[in-house]
């Protein structure tokens, strides 16, 4: 039984790489980074929005990142929404008021959703897009995602490929090497059209997605996925624009990345439970197929494997005691060469072996993908041991949570 | 909409993937077995050319008859027994190999034996009886403790047997010594049976007392051995 479970969550683990991989190799010419400026047919006016909620520190550069988009300035609005800050953010926005197509909001604590829908009602531009207020856009990014939009009225959302700004630390740095995995995953799933998240940091919607299907909604503290989710269920198109680039502020300790990771496993477990309806029907494609599907058994993978882990260790603990116990601290002068006959060429550790060669595919294409100037990097490994530690904890706590229908607090 | 036959694909190529690692893991595996049977096969000829040059010797020329015989290889080969009955999975190629090890055990013991007898050469035999068939938390601590003790005393030689072997040899042994599969682990000494548990001190000055051992000089520097662990 132990057997059966661990071998079928290699092969389903196995599987959704695999999947990728092909996706991968069908589409790999469509993958295309553009360097030089573009230029539209059009365009269309745009209303960006930035919910503020204490960014006193980050909210004047995102503005400003705004501000030095690539776009005509008559056709580019912002709304800035102080979502009841309590530090000096609304001081710092107040600043902003000099400029004609800047409008400033101020409203009671709410959360984010509530900000995004506050400037969405002073929406009257056919382009909606919200950004948070720690994160900044490359200056081609909207005129690229925008690019998107002429490629056909289906097409309901562009989503951007979201990178690190300036990691300083361990932490941070492991987080630029899961964020490029991340560009990578996010284009395939955009060649399944099956996207499960619109990313806070800059994603650009028809407006018209808010008018047929509504506002957004507190979504388990993730309305960017419970967005997408919406759109999914609807056949509304989400499409991924490669080269767009948004930097964003990542946690700088583990605590702080618990408590992010911790609301967006919370957020997929919530979202995925509130559309379960969706799960394996055949009209919601992929989404019902692979994403969704995936994203479960990542998680039950990581708990299994977890306490497969634990109680390894805890097994190696016993041995150790008992030889303690048996014939004390028994230091052999007896040092041999290692003998290659002791390693075990198993199955599973050949697989395991493969996954993590796909895992480091996803990385490395996706550090082409954001343009990092080396493939490799040292930095790269700070992933593993980062993720692969701490990861099983927010994953279990978000199910414990579930279970308890306790929320995790915002950050 | 949904593209069916690449889901079909990807499911065959998993499967593909997984009976290439099925493959490759037993192609290493059976490596392992050979290289068993080499050890084995060659053991066996060293015993018998030992057994051989005993008998036609007899007892004319006891310096001729190496004294530290085999005593390595045949310790190498119960670890990697052991370590392949535990990760290679309890295959028949792997009990075989066991057994025939069990017997190659049996007649070192023997030929050593004799020669001691014959040459009046001191000897220091133990023999272990161990299971692998049922959960013996005891047997682990015991092998553990025997290999501290092959450190200690160079010239000590351990015999360790599986109770669970099916082989009328090994049987027999336990017949003689009336060992019984509750009774273990069981440990052989000169005639006398220990069963259960023996710590390090105990075990250690009985066989100070027992063989008259001496203990390993700090500037030794022959290769100690461990007992095969189980």
């Amino acid at each position: 039984m132990f057997d059966l479970t661990f071998y079928l969550l290699i092969f389903l683990s196995v599987y959704v790489q695999v999947f990728f991989f092909v996706t991968f190799l069908e589409n790999r010419r469509k993958i295309v980074t553009r360097i030089a400026n573009i230029k539209l047919k059009h365009y269309p006016a745009v209303t960006i929005a930035v919910p503020i909620f204490n960014e006193e520190k980050t909210v004047a550069q995102t503005i400003n990142s705004i501000l030095k988009l690539n776009y005509p300035k008559d056709k580019l609005k912002l709304i800035l929404v102080d979502d009841g800050s309590t530090d000096k953010s609304f001081d710092v926005i107040s600043r902003f008021a000099r400029y004609p197509n800047i409008k400033i909001l101020q409203k009671a604590n709410g959360g984010k959703h509530t900000a995004l829908n506050l400037a969405l009602e002073h929406t009257d531009t056919e382009f909606f897009g919200g950004i948070d207020a720690d994160s900044f856009a490359h200056p081609e990014s909207l005129v690229r995602m925008l690019e998107y939009f002429e490629r056909g009225p289906e097409i309901m959302a562009v989503a951007p490929s979201v990178t690190v700004h300036e990691p300083k630390n361990f932490i941070q740095h492991a987080q630029k090497t899961e964020y490029h995995m991340g560009i990578y995953f996010k284009k395939m799933l955009c060649f399944l059209d099956a996207i499960n998240v619109t990313p806070g940091p800059m994603t650009i919607f028809r407006k018209k997605v808010f008018e047929d299907l509504g506002h957004y909604r507190e979504g388990h503290n993730t309305e960017d996925m419970e967005i997408a989710y919406r759109m999914q269920k609807h056949g509304y198109r989400i499409e991924n624009c490669n080269d767009a680039y948004v930097f964003t502020n990542t946690p700088s300790s583990v605590r702080k990345l618990f408590r992010q990771r911790l609301r967006w496993i919370y957020g997929f477990i919530n979202n995925t439970i509130d559309y379960r309806d969706v799960l394996f029907r055949k009209k919601y494609g992929n989404f019902a197929f692979f994403t969704l599907p995936m994203g479960i058994i990542s998680i039950i993978s990581v708990c299994y494997l977890f306490f497969r882990i634990v109680y390894n260790f805890f097994d190696f603990l016993y041995l150790k005691i008992t030889t303690w116990e048996a014939v004390g601290l028994h230091l052999s002068n007896n040092i041999k060469a290692p003998d290659l006959f002791f390693l075990n060429v198993n199955s599973y550790l050949l697989l395991v072996v493969f996954i993590y060669t796909l895992i480091l595919f996803a990385i490395i294409f996706g550090r082409k993908m954001a343009k990092e100037r080396r493939y490799l990097s040292l930095r790269m490994l700070y992933f593993f041991p980062v993720f692969g530690i701490v990861a099983p904890f927010w994953l279990l706590k978000a199910v414990y949570n579930t279970i308890l229908t306790r929320k995790p607090d915002w950050r | 909409m949904i593209d069916w036959k690449k889901y079909l694909l990807v499911f065959v190529i998993t499967i593909s993937l997984f009976l290439t690692a099925g493959y490759i893991s037993s192609f290493f595996s059976n490596q392992k077995i050979d290289e068993l049977r080499t050890i084995q096969d060659n053991l066996a000829i060293n015993i018998l050319s030992s057994e051989t040059q005993f008998s036609l010797l007899q007892e004319l020329s006891c310096k001729d008859v190496s004294q530290s015989l085999l005593l390595g290889e045949i310790d190498e080969l119960g670890k990697k027994l052991e370590w392949s009955q535990s990760n290679l999975g309890n295959t028949e190629e792997v009990s075989y190999l066991k057994k025939y090890y069990s017997l190659l055990e049996i007649k070192d013991y023997l030929l050593m034996k004799k020669i001691s007898s014959s040459c009046g050469v001191k000897s220091a035999f133990i023999l272990y009886f161990y299971t692998t068939k049922d959960v013996c938390s005891d047997c682990s601590k015991e092998s553990l403790v025997l290999g501290s003790l092959r450190d200690t005393y160079p010239d000590l030689r351990v015999y360790s047997f599986d109770y669970s072997t099916d082989l009328s040899a090994v049987e027999a042994m336990l017949k003689i010594y009336k060992i019984k599969d509750t009774e273990l682990p069981a440990l052989v000494l000169k005639d006398e049976v220990l069963t259960g548990f023996h710590n390090l001190e105990d075990l250690s000055s009985r066989v100070k007392e027992v063989f008259n051992l001496e203990e390993r000089s700090t500037e030794a520097t022959g290769s100690p051995k461990d007992v095969n662990s189980n």
